[in-house]
């Protein structure tokens, strides 16, 4: 398992489907901060909690101006359907073809068991990561990090 | 290991003595099943540790997967204006299986001799939804990521939350 990427180092660029007809990539959103959530899979519980409270919590990332990206290995119909089902209001990211490149070149996939680490970024308006987190895959890593980062930012 | 940002203090709704030997917090949505199996838990807990323990509730509503959770935080505040926040909070959790009902909110209000007018122009107005928001604020900062979250004196709860794991955690602060 190689190390997630850290801080200071540029954030690879990336292009995924956000749905089923929509694509998303990390160059479009330059001049903002981004915060990019790999997390193993759509459906299961403590991704669940995760991107319910991210969700949730979706309003005071946006008064950091920032952007929240999901990102995991299911496809794009199957983001479409978690999506709805939980009424989630960010874009999810389908690293599904070729799977898991992108978590890859961010140090966050499981070869064995073939999804993404539960890891956490956050990247500064150039395209810097400035923060991130690698949290045991069972263990929701909460938001507390995030906002401390998105607060260091305008320091 | 993640503590307790925001110091319990005299605005939260407290169970027991201040000065108890432990203070519970839990931070809880109130359509959370998990927070509902919770509910009597905690109960027995206060039956358990009696004088030696007080209990602070928190909200934390995951409101955009469960929509009834958000209203009914605000009832059980409104009923907390009118000094009858426990109550409240204790029939919300009693008929959990009920919040998508309509009349339900004001069944309740009813029951505890509280207007349902007055009800309504408080959600209406969003009056008690500041309250609510900072709870969960606080609760973030403090690392909640899921509910029921429990702080034993402060420190965050890592274990399950049946009724032996707490009883041995609260037992731990105790000693």
């Amino acid at each position: 398992m190689t190390a997630i990427l850290s801080a200071g180092t540029k954030a690879p660029d990336f292009s995924l489907p956000v749905g089923p007809d929509r694509k998303i990539s990390l160059s479009e959103l330059k001049g903002k901060p981004v915060i990019l959530a790999f997390y193993p899979a759509d459906w299961s519980p403590v991704c669940g909690d995760q991107m319910a409270l991210y969700n949730e919590i979706l309003p005071d990332f946006k008064e950091h101006g920032a952007e929240l990206v999901g990102i995991s290995v299911d496809g794009a119909w199957c983001h479409a359907a978690y999506a709805k089902d939980h009424n989630l209001h960010f874009p999810l990211a389908a690293d599904f073809e070729p799977k898991g490149a992108v978590s890859r070149a961010y140090g966050a996939y499981r070869d064995v068991e073939g999804f993404s680490e539960r890891a956490l970024f956050v990247i500064d308006k150039d395209g810097v990561i400035t923060w991130s987190h690698l949290s045991p895959i069972l263990v929701n890593p909460g938001a507390d990090g995030i906002l401390q980062a998105l607060e260091a930012l305008n320091k | 290991m993640s503590k307790l940002s925001v110091p319990v203090g005299d605005k939260d709704h407290r169970q027991g003595d201040p000065g108890a030997a432990c203070t519970l917090v839990e931070y809880g949505d109130y359509q959370c099943p998990s927070c509902g199996q919770a509910y009597p838990i905690v109960k027995r807990l206060q039956k358990h540790f009696g004088k030696q323990m007080s209990f602070v509730f928190r909200n934390f509503p995951l409101s955009q997967m469960h929509p009834y959770a958000e209203p009914a935080a605000e009832t059980a505040e409104f009923a907390g204006a009118h000094k009858k926040f426990w109550e409240m909070h204790d029939l919300l959790y009693e008929n959990q299986n009920r919040l998508d009902e309509d009349s339900l909110l004001d069944t309740l209000a009813e029951e505890l001799h509280l207007v349902p007018a007055q009800l309504h122009k408080a959600l209406e107005t969003k009056e008690f939804q500041p309250r609510v928001k900072a709870d969960f604020k606080g609760g973030v900062r403090s690392g909640v990521n899921g509910t029921p979250t429990f702080f034993i004196d402060g420190q965050r709860h890592e274990g399950s939350y049946d009724f032996e794991s707490l009883v041995e955690a609260i037992d731990s602060v105790l000693e």
